[in-house]
């Protein structure tokens, strides 16, 4: 029996594009590039088995194969590692020539045996899948093959319960408790580490950032109230700066009061260099008061 | 087009999976070798069914995929207890066998 012009048109487009994804197989060099390779495969015999007459075995490749196998390998690379490569060297001496010396032999004898075996005049489908395929499929996987299928069924209990018993990892280390914790923070006072928590970075009246360093009950900084990611890079600012800064503005405006000082009217040069702190500080400011007036109409 | 074509491209692809089993070394290109394998033996069932008129091949090919879901789900499993151990996922790593 030979196929139909449109099978045969299918066969000849996806066939070569399936070999050469299964060759991709062999020789991509990254893991996730064979899992992709052989997605394809299976995709096209999906489409070969509903040309075949066989859609329910189609639709079952695509869910179980694509859909579930594929996706569980691709989740194994990705805990193992994606891009972990092969290694090309040999350990066993002439492996590669061998293995691709067996390969070929293989597919030699395969196509050898095809080609001679002489086939029964194929019959076709149509009339066993007369009342359907999926219909004709269960009256022989219920009716023949009900024991083999009930096996299975333990099978695939007793797998999924290998699947949870060899990826169980024992907790080999106690578990911290609050307790120990808090033993192991009073430990540590020793080697310079405080109880409680760091101080706050400082609040100004005109500075309100996290490189300013916070006053302590002495009026002297606390170096350790600002971060220390900021103290490495040398972005710290000095409390003094600040300080010198705020008493030259109300100096200035205590002149301006007695009107001595520059007239109100006039511009004033801001007296500092405005902090990126304090600039974000009156943007949020401005919108905060756009919202007000927003809800206030 | 004759069906036996059908056969002839499992075979291919039968004789691709196990030359992958053969030469790759990492255990999960390895195992997509088998899978592959078979996938190519499901592909030939399929056809013996069309050849015959006689739905018992897919019925097979339906039992092999069943089977090879179960059989991926431990041999992954195993494959990531190596690897939780030896930190590798490589066949050759796998040596302690060896005298």
């Amino acid at each position: 029996m030979t196929a139909s012009g449109a099978e045969a048109a299918l066969f000849w487009v996806l066939a070569p594009l399936m070999v050469l994804a299964a060759l991709g197989l062999l020789f991509a060099r990254k893991a996730v590039h064979a899992a992709v390779c052989v997605m394809f495969v299976m995709v096209g015999l999906a489409i070969f088995y509903v040309a075949q007459e066989a859609p329910f075995l189609g639709v079952v490749q695509v869910v179980v194969y694509t859909g579930a196998v594929m996706m569980l390998f691709l989740f194994v690379l990705m805990l193992v590692g994606v891009d972990s490569a092969d290694s090309l060297t040999e350990t066993i001496k002439g492996q590669r020539w061998l293995g691709v010396l067996l390969g070929l032999g293989l597919g030699v004898v395969l196509l050898g045996v095809i080609a001679q075996a002489a086939f029964p005049p194929a019959v076709g489908l149509a009339e066993a899948n007369a009342v359907t395929n999926p219909v004709a499929l269960a009256r022989v996987l219920l009716g023949d093959y009900v024991l083999a299928m009930e096996v299975v069924g333990v099978l695939l209990v007793t797998a999924a319960l290998a699947g949870l018993v060899l990826t169980h990892r024992r907790r080999l280390s106690v578990r911290p408790t609050q307790r120990s914790l808090a033993a192991a923070r009073v430990a540590a006072i020793e080697q310079g580490r405080t109880l409680t928590p760091l101080p706050a970075p400082g609040v100004y009246a005109q500075n309100n950032a996290m490189d300013t360093p916070a006053l302590g009950p002495d009026g002297e900084p606390l170096v350790h109230s600002v971060p220390r990611v900021l103290r490495i890079r040398g972005q710290e600012r000095s409390a003094i700066a600040v300080l010198t800064e705020e008493e030259t503005l109300v100096a200035r405006d205590d002149l301006r009061l007695i009107g001595v000082g520059p007239t109100a009217d006039a511009p004033e040069p801001d007296p500092r260099e405005p902090a990126e702190g304090s600039v974000e500080r009156h943007a949020e400011h401005g919108t905060d008061h756009d919202d007000e007036d927003g809800e206030v109409r | 087009m004759e069906i036996t074509n059908y056969l002839g491209l499992a075979a291919i692809l039968f004789a691709i999976g196990a030359t992958t089993v053969l030469l790759r070394r990492n255990a999960i290109v390895v195992f997509m070798g088998v899978e592959l394998m078979l996938n190519a033996t499901n592909l030939a069932f399929v056809t013996f069914a069309r050849i015959h008129g006689d739905v018992t091949g897919q019925v097979l090919a339906f039992f092999v995929m069943v089977v090879a879901a179960a059989e991926v789900v431990v041999g992954l499993a195993i494959i990531i207890t190596i690897f939780r151990s030896r930190r590798s996922a490589s066949v050759d790593d796998v040596n302690l066998l060896q005298s």
